[in-house]
């Protein structure tokens, strides 16, 4: 297990350089940045000359990868246009899409494996048909849709709710987005656990246990649903860097400053230390939940061992 | 049993962990959307640099300067005429030699007095190169600008040697050459005056700005909010009729706009594209829609041979001619556009300057059009290519049925296509770079409600924003004229002839002036949009 999990963090490594690299070339090609500050004013050469100096703009790409990463790795993510520290952004950022992230998963793990278990159990009935049509219309919805519809429902027609999160980005005021960004894996979710339940129902193992005696309540979630979990907690891990990192529409359209907005507000500016800063971390929440994820199957199946 | 039920309550566990450590970085601060206490809250765009005077060039942060600061002069919302705020009075007896007398009484909001250094130290700080200031060629008039800000190196001075303190409150400024509306650019944000302790700490400076205006900045959240408080001490003749605004950051002015008609937001100063249609419906008379200094046009580039041979600015302006902007500014942008009829803006008014210029070059008319295109030679290859960045402001799809149009006047097929740009960064860097092949959009916002400032930073040779590098010696010669005459009535005369050359010429197609359009709930009164459609704030009555 140790020897496995050495294995993978040092497997992380060409990982993370590969990734970082790409992001800072993509990011470059999107064009100078500093033109874009100046807006329709021509930029003035002293003072460019003075922040491109300043950025590292005027040296070699390779050498400005060298040195970012040189910073990177004493803490250093560079400052915002704006002037702000690039780690302050992260730290007013990240709590924030995290909380949203929760929640999205919550609703994903609470609603979705239950309607998937409910499906798998009832296959080929009506319900089961019924919520398999459910799922193809919340899948063929895109998000920016189905958030402007219901923020416009629940907090402008009917004003149930605030149509945006206040800066505090409190759990209650979540909640609606966090439905709105956890919909499609949700959809995703009940239709992989529905697969699975529904395979795992003739198992020699389910009957045996039936046949032992047992409560049908214990054999479905004890048997059954420990069983069944192992492709829907690869999904769930892997979706969860997805949702932090693809949780622009949703925060957009909520008001949401998290990790959304601030990935926006850089690419739209031009702005590299913000886009680069913060995909980094996204790379490495992806990586560690991937980790998290394998480690997790040898405690749902025993029989996975690692070496 | 054993232990089969752990997983789970293990990861119940972290999630509780995540639930506490979370929503204590969350504690504190309650939300107030205001109520009967004379605050209102405002939506407002995260500033594109840090607050400073001479720093800021987008509205978003000027918007916030104008409640923090008061300068010499100030425009009046209504009409833009430049008026004395902070200053007595500014004399000159030859338009170049300017001796400036500073009202008594002024002072910052922690105390420190308004004085004639508190200009003068602003000033050399926001000229010199180190501290790269983007409106440091506001400067640039200035005698000894070009020792504190050289084109290439090190910094000669400290200071520019044109401004001299002669005492408390008064200064002298020495331009380069003669400038008779200079003193009516100083309303604009860089010339604001600063405290000293902008200079010893600038940092807490920037986390909470200290001006002299009538506001003062009670809570900054850089990046979602800024509250701004009532300033009981000051002295000024606007004193703020609320007792404060808060001004919250929104990414999509959708969200503001479900905000203002859900009673959550008092105030909307951008009301989306997609709405335009419900607006009057939604907001009633609550709904201001009102000529801003913004006007659209299309830039020729004429360091391409191609565009700029004799004989050419017949297919210019027969392209011109070939744009029907009514068309246009109804079907994609609701009115909130209207068709252009010269290089400056319906809010510069008539005593500003503003008249219609452009006359037939600018009227829609097929078969003149496609007559003067093809007199001229016709479309250089016998085509075009329109850019411009299509990250905001509906461009690609104006440019779009810009080329439908001139391929229906010329009716030979797709000639006219549009080349879109991603990013306004990416725009920017074509632009600046003279990498241009065919026209492309130039957007201009006037920095003071002058007529000066529509033409020649952007058409005079060699100017700043002249992007497009036309020259002409009559237009150069005909601007100096109208910078040494001091009586205002014959410059903007001037200006007006310099810009008939523009109307022979065709170095860039007006398209269209852009309106600001702002929304608001019933709790408030006297809401009005200034020249640069940036709501004035102090005005604003609350219940």
């Amino acid at each position: 297990m140790g020897r496995y999990v050495i294995r993978r963090l040092l497997q992380m490594i060409p990982v993370f350089i590969g990734t970082t690299l790409l992001i800072f070339l993509m990011v470059y090609a999107l064009g100078d940045p500093v033109a874009a500050l100046f807006g329709d004013k021509a930029p003035d050469p002293a003072t460019v000359a003075r922040i491109r100096e300043d950025l590292h703009l005027d040296e070699p790409l390779w050498k400005q990868y060298l040195l970012y990463m040189g910073a990177i790795f004493q803490g250093d993510f560079g400052t915002a246009f704006n002037g702000q520290r690039v780690t302050e952004l992260m730290a007013s950022a990240f709590p924030v899409t995290l909380r949203l992230t929760i929640v999205a998963i919550a609703i994903e793990i609470v609603v979705g494996i239950t309607l998937g278990v409910i499906s798998g159990l009832k296959r080929g009935r009506p319900l089961d048909t019924g919520l398999l049509i459910l799922t193809l219309v919340v899948i063929s919805v895109p998000t920016f849709v189905s958030g402007y519809l219901l923020q416009f429902l629940l907090g402008v027609k009917w004003g149930w709710i605030s149509p945006s999160v206040s800066s505090e980005a409190r759990f209650d005021e979540l909640i609606l987005p966090g439905v709105v960004l956890a919909l499609v894996s949700l959809a995703y979710v009940t239709r992989l656990s529905r697969t699975s339940i529904a395979e795992n129902t003739r198992a020699d193992y389910v009957r045996t246990a039936i046949a032992k005696g047992l409560p049908r309540r214990r054999v479905i979630t004890r048997h059954l649903l420990r069983n069944s979990l192992i492709p829907v907690v690869t999904f769930i891990g892997a979706d969860v860097g997805a949702l932090m990192g693809g949780a622009i529409v949703t925060e957009r359209i909520f008001n949401i400053h998290g990790v959304g907005y601030q990935l926006y507000q850089g690419i739209l500016r031009n702005n590299s230390p913000t886009v680069v800063g913060f995909v980094t971390i996204l790379v490495i929440v992806f990586l560690v939940a991937n980790l998290l994820v394998d480690l997790l199957y040898a405690v749902l199946d025993p029989r996975i061992r690692y070496a | 049993m054993r232990g089969a039920s752990h997983p789970t309550r293990r990861v119940a566990c972290a999630i509780v962990v995540v639930l506490a450590a979370t929503a204590t970085a969350c504690g504190g601060g309650g939300g107030d959307s205001g109520g009967g206490d004379g605050l209102l809250s405002s939506s407002w765009g995260d500033p594109q640099n840090p607050l400073e005077p001479a720093n800021t060039n987008e509205v978003q942060g000027g918007k916030v300067l104008d409640m923090v600061f008061r300068g010499l002069k100030r425009y009046d919302p209504e009409t833009g005429e430049a008026r004395d705020m902070v200053a007595e009075k500014i004399e000159t007896t030859d338009s170049q030699n300017f001796t400036i007398t500073l009202k008594p009484g002024w002072t910052f909001s922690n105390g420190e007095k308004v004085t004639a250094k508190s200009f003068v130290d602003a000033w050399n700080y926001a000229a010199h190169v180190d501290n790269k200031q983007n409106n440091a060629p506001f400067f640039s008039d200035i005698v000894g600008y070009d020792d504190v800000h050289p084109e290439s190196g090190a910094a000669k001075a400290k200071t520019m040697r044109g401004l001299v303190v002669k005492d408390e409150r008064t200064f002298t400024v020495a331009l380069k050459d003669k400038f008779s509306t200079w003193p009516d650019t100083l309303g604009y944000n860089a010339f604001m005056p600063l405290p000293q302790a902008f200079f010893t700490d600038h940092a807490a400076w920037l986390n909470k700005p200290v001006g002299n205006g009538p506001y003062t900045v009670d809570a900054y959240t850089k990046g979602s909010e800024m509250r701004l408080r009532r300033w009981d001490g000051y002295k000024g003749p606007d004193k703020a009729r609320n007792a404060g605004v808060d001004l919250r950051v929104y990414t999509d002015n959708n969200t503001a706009y479900q905000d203002l008609i859900s009673g959550n937001l008092d105030l909307v100063d951008d009301i989306p594209a997609q709405q335009l249609k419900n607006v009057e419906s939604d907001l009633g008379d609550r709904y201001i829609n009102q000529p801003a200094l913004l006007i659209q046009t299309l830039v020729f580039p004429f360091y391409r041979s191609e565009w700029s041979r004799p004989g050419m600015e017949k297919v210019r302006i027969g392209i011109s001619k070939a744009i029907n902007r009514e068309q246009i500014t109804k079907q994609i942008y609701q009115n909130t556009r209207t068709p252009a009829k010269d290089w400056t803006s319906p809010a510069l008014g008539d005593k500003g300057g503003y008249a219609d210029t452009c006359g037939d070059a600018c009227t829609y008319d097929a078969a003149e059009a496609k007559r003067l295109i093809n007199e001229g030679g016709g479309l250089p290859g016998g085509r075009m290519t329109l850019t411009s960045n299509v990250d905001t402001g509906s461009h690609r799809q104006w440019m779009d049925a810009v080329c439908n149009s001139i391929n229906n006047v010329l009716g030979r097929g797709p000639v006219c296509t549009v080349n879109p740009v991603g990013t306004f960064a990416d725009f920017r860097n074509q632009v600046t770079g003279f990498r241009m092949a065919g026209p492309f959009r130039s957007g201009w916002q006037a920095d003071y409600p002058l007529i000066q400032n529509f033409l020649e930073p952007l058409y005079y040779t060699g100017a700043s924003a002249n992007h497009g590098k036309f020259t002409n010696q009559r237009f150069d010669a005909l601007v100096d004229r109208a910078n040494a005459e001091s009586d205002q009535a014959a410059a903007i005369k001037h200006f007006q002839d310099a810009e008939k050359i523009l109307a022979a010429q065709m170095p860039a197609i007006p398209l269209w002036y852009q309106s600001g359009s702002a929304g608001y709930t019933e709790r408030l009164s006297d809401v009005k949009l200034n020249q640069f459609s940036v709501p004035v704030y102090d005005q604003i009555k609350v219940g």
